[in-house]
């Protein structure tokens, strides 16, 4: 089958750590084995990071100032609507014919002298930046930000390859330093407080001194970064978005840094997801105004940067290669059905991050994912697995707040529902990765018991007189409600049944 | 890796998702007019609440106005495009200067170091501004090289009020952008910035710490 190559396809081998067999019941359904370390759990996590007073300090504050600053760029309601609708129109038409736009982005790059490579899985995606770098004997790349090369492992990929490859984003560069990775998907370093930074400066910059000074640390940044964009060897960035009938690619940003791993280096490789073609320039103009005001409440960021060609013939500067990996990795088969499609419109903008409840109490390293937030909880799971990533789909109250703010109106509560359902029963013809493996024993059992007793009357009325005249002895510690009651007041049933209620007073007249 | 592009394009297109497109309703964009001097004005108070700072000048007189202005901030070495109009207009009004102009004319690999380490000021011309959020509009190429607007600290450039656009989206369309673009194309609307650190906002990160616009007045009616 296609496309079941191209990913950890989830179900009982991505699921389980090698050493744990797993149980398996009569039916066919298998119990998730104890957790691994090489397990992902958010719940865990998410646990331990609510702990963490430090951390919820650092996300409450600055999830806050974003809320606040985003509303403030979209004062009209109306003209919100209208942008959101203009905006997820144009990506849906992108990706209605995405396949024909992919190919006229290849020409027209062709055209431009950008060369396109295409890669199925990361590890291709990675042999072909490899390749590009040995075959000009890059032993030193400048990246700009790029949440794609996250997905592909690529700095630890390039520094095992004897390669250097340094962020230098600055939000990037400081998790970087300490081998972390992105705690959101704008602000990578959100994490992190300023007296953590300044620690970790004065430890590992050479000559640096212990300052808490914002506008310091961030001269100290610049002069070891400038350094490194003068002496790479290569430039790596992202793409916001590829237009197919020009072969522009667009770089979002603020720091220049985008701009300098683009332009300095004689070599460019820039690498996207295939779901970041746009037919025409002008669409990225809305997606723009949407992107920048709904990720940090900006009007406009510093830099928009077009990039539609290496160095011509008579110019001074410009890197005198550029090419773009477009890179699958599962896409193709989220693309393949109609309703999980709406998850590639996305343009990573964050602000589902930043207006979710879940998000902005636990941070973003708790989803133990690339993508976390709501947008992580539907992406990563399509990737990995909704076996592998149960805890991810269950991971959200579904109120709405992430599909209220997305500038291209993705359902996000919808697909979660969706995969909530297919992980434990696949829908027919479903492409869902790691479809029905996310079923455990007990709740397998527990939808078992409910539904014998909601399917015989008299077991159930036996049942509901023995919840009600018994309500008060329910133990809080029993499974199953154990979960619900570990931070909550266990719920009590109603002292009578409605049933009985009917049968004894009758029905009110309304 | 072909087999890879046969195989993606392939699953692709076997989805089978199809069906008309939807309407793209660009009304939003479209009502979004201002007069001249609105736009101006718009694009003044944008730029200028992300630290753009402005220099007013008339057509005759901004060679004069950007000299004062090297002069006073002591600079001592200006990066500029030697083969544009502006250029030339800049030599003239820079004879005699304790600001040494510097003319961007050989490939980068012969003065890169220079470049990064003792380079003041880069100038540059603008294609035309956006009034609607406040940037610059910049076709770097052969006569004004893309690093000239980057990599030195102090970014001078000059403006035309006659040449603002009401919105990216408009600017784009009549830039011709979308049909035949540039190598490189910038939309710029201050410093270099970062809020990485706790959401402080801090200038010149990576790029140019200051931003220099000269104004010129070339409206019919507007004073300088
Ligand atoms: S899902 Fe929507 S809100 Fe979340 S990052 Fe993507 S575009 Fe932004």
């Amino acid at each position: 089958m296609h496309g079941e190559t191209d990913m950890n396809e989830g179900g009982p081998s991505g699921r389980f750590a090698p050493s744990a067999s797993p149980l398996v019941h009569p039916h066919g359904v298998t119990e998730r084995s104890p957790a691994t370390p090489s397990d992902p759990s958010f719940r865990a996590s998410a646990t331990r990071a609510l702990g963490d007073a430090q951390l919820r300090a650092n996300f409450r504050r600055a999830m806050d100032g974003l809320m606040a600053k985003r509303a403030a760029q979209f004062p009209d309601p109306g003209d919100l609507q209208a942008l959101r609708d203009l905006g997820t129109a144009v990506r849906a038409r992108s990706l209605l014919r995405l396949p024909e736009l992919l190919e006229q982005l290849e020409a027209s790059c062709a055209r431009n002298g950008i060369r396109v490579h295409w890669a199925e899985t990361c590890d291709q995606a990675n042999a072909i930046v490899l390749g590009l770098l040995k075959a000009k004997g890059a032993t030193r790349v400048v990246k700009g930000k790029s949440m794609v090369s996250e997905e592909m492992h690529l700095n630890a990929f390039l520094e095992a390859h004897g390669i250097e490859s340094l962020e230098s984003d600055l939000g990037e560069y400081i998790i970087q330093l300490d081998h972390e990775t992105p705690s959101h998907i704008i602000m990578p370093a959100i994490h992190k407080n300023k007296g953590q930074i300044a620690r970790q400066f004065s430890q590992k910059i050479k000559d640096a001194t212990y300052t808490e000074d914002v506008d310091e640390l961030t001269a100290l940044a610049r002069k070891v970064l400038r350094q490194k964009f003068l002496e790479a060897d290569a430039g790596l960035s992202g793409v916001n978005f590829a237009v197919a009938e020009t072969g522009t690619l667009c770089l979002v940003e603020n720091e220049g840094n985008g701009r300098m791993s683009t332009h300095v280096p004689p070599l460019h490789i820039a690498v996207m997801g295939l779901e970041k073609v746009v037919a025409r320039l002008e669409d990225v103009a809305p997606l723009y105004a949407l992107l920048t005001r709904s990720a940090t409440g900006q009007p406009a960021t510093t830099y928009l940067n077009l990039i539609s060609g290496p160095r011509a013939k008579d110019e001074m500067d410009g890197p005198r290669e550029v090419h773009l990996v477009i890179l699958d990795n599962g896409r193709s088969r989220i693309y393949g059905d109609p309703q999980l499609q709406a998850t590639l419109r996305c343009i990573r903008c964050g602000a589902c991050m930043n207006h979710c409840p879940v998000y902005t109490r636990v941070g973003g390293h708790a989803y133990e994912a690339v993508y976390p937030g709501p947008i992580g909880t539907i992406l990563t799971p399509q990737m990995e697995g909704v076996g592998r990533r149960h805890d991810l789909i269950h991971g959200s109250s579904l109120c709405g707040a992430c599909s209220e703010v997305c500038p291209v109106e993705i359902p996000i509560p919808d697909i979660l529902v969706r995969l909530r359902r297919e992980a434990t029963h696949a829908d027919a013809g479903s492409k869902v990765a790691g479809k029905g493996t996310g079923q455990t024993m007990t709740e397998d059992l527990a939808w078992r018991a409910w539904a014998a007793v909601l399917k015989r009357p008299r077991l159930y009325r036996l049942s509901a007189w023995f919840a009600t005249r018994f309500r008060g002895l329910i133990p809080g510690g029993m499974p199953l409600l154990k979960a619900w009651t570990m931070s909550r007041t266990t719920p009590l049933p109603a002292p009578r049944s409605l049933q009985e209620r009917i049968r004894k007073g009758g029905l009110p007249h309304v | 890796m072909s087999d890879a592009r046969a195989a993606i394009l392939a699953r692709l297109r076997s989805s089978g998702s199809g069906g008309p497109l939807p309407d793209l309703d660009t009304a939003v964009l479209e009502r979004r007019h201002w007069s001249a001097a609105e736009r101006v004005q718009r694009l003044r108070q944008g730029m200028a609440s992300v630290h753009t700072e402005f220099l007013e000048a008339r057509p005759e007189d901004w060679p004069a106005v950007l000299r004062a202005f090297c002069e006073r901030e002591g600079l001592r070495t200006l990066l500029f495009g030697p083969a544009t109009e502006a250029g030339h207009r800049l030599v003239e009004a820079m004879a005699g200067s304790p600001t040494a102009l510097r003319p961007y004319d050989a490939p980068v690999e012969t003065f890169k170091t220079e470049l990064f380490q003792s380079v003041d000021a880069g100038f540059t011309t603008t294609v035309g501004g956006v009034a609607e959020t406040g940037g610059l509009l910049l076709e770097p190429g052969p006569r004004e090289p893309r690093l000239l607007s980057l990599v030195p600290p102090l970014h001078l450039a000059l403006l035309p009020t006659s040449t603002l656009h009401d919105t990216l989206w408009s600017a784009i369309r009549a830039l011709g952008w979308g049909q035949a673009p540039p190598p490189n194309a910038l939309m710029i609307s201050g410093p270099s910035k970062t809020a990485d650190i706790e959401q402080t906002l801090a200038y010149g990160v990576h790029g140019p710490k200051r931003l220099v616009v000269i104004l010129v007045h070339d409206l019919p009616g507007t004073p300088a």
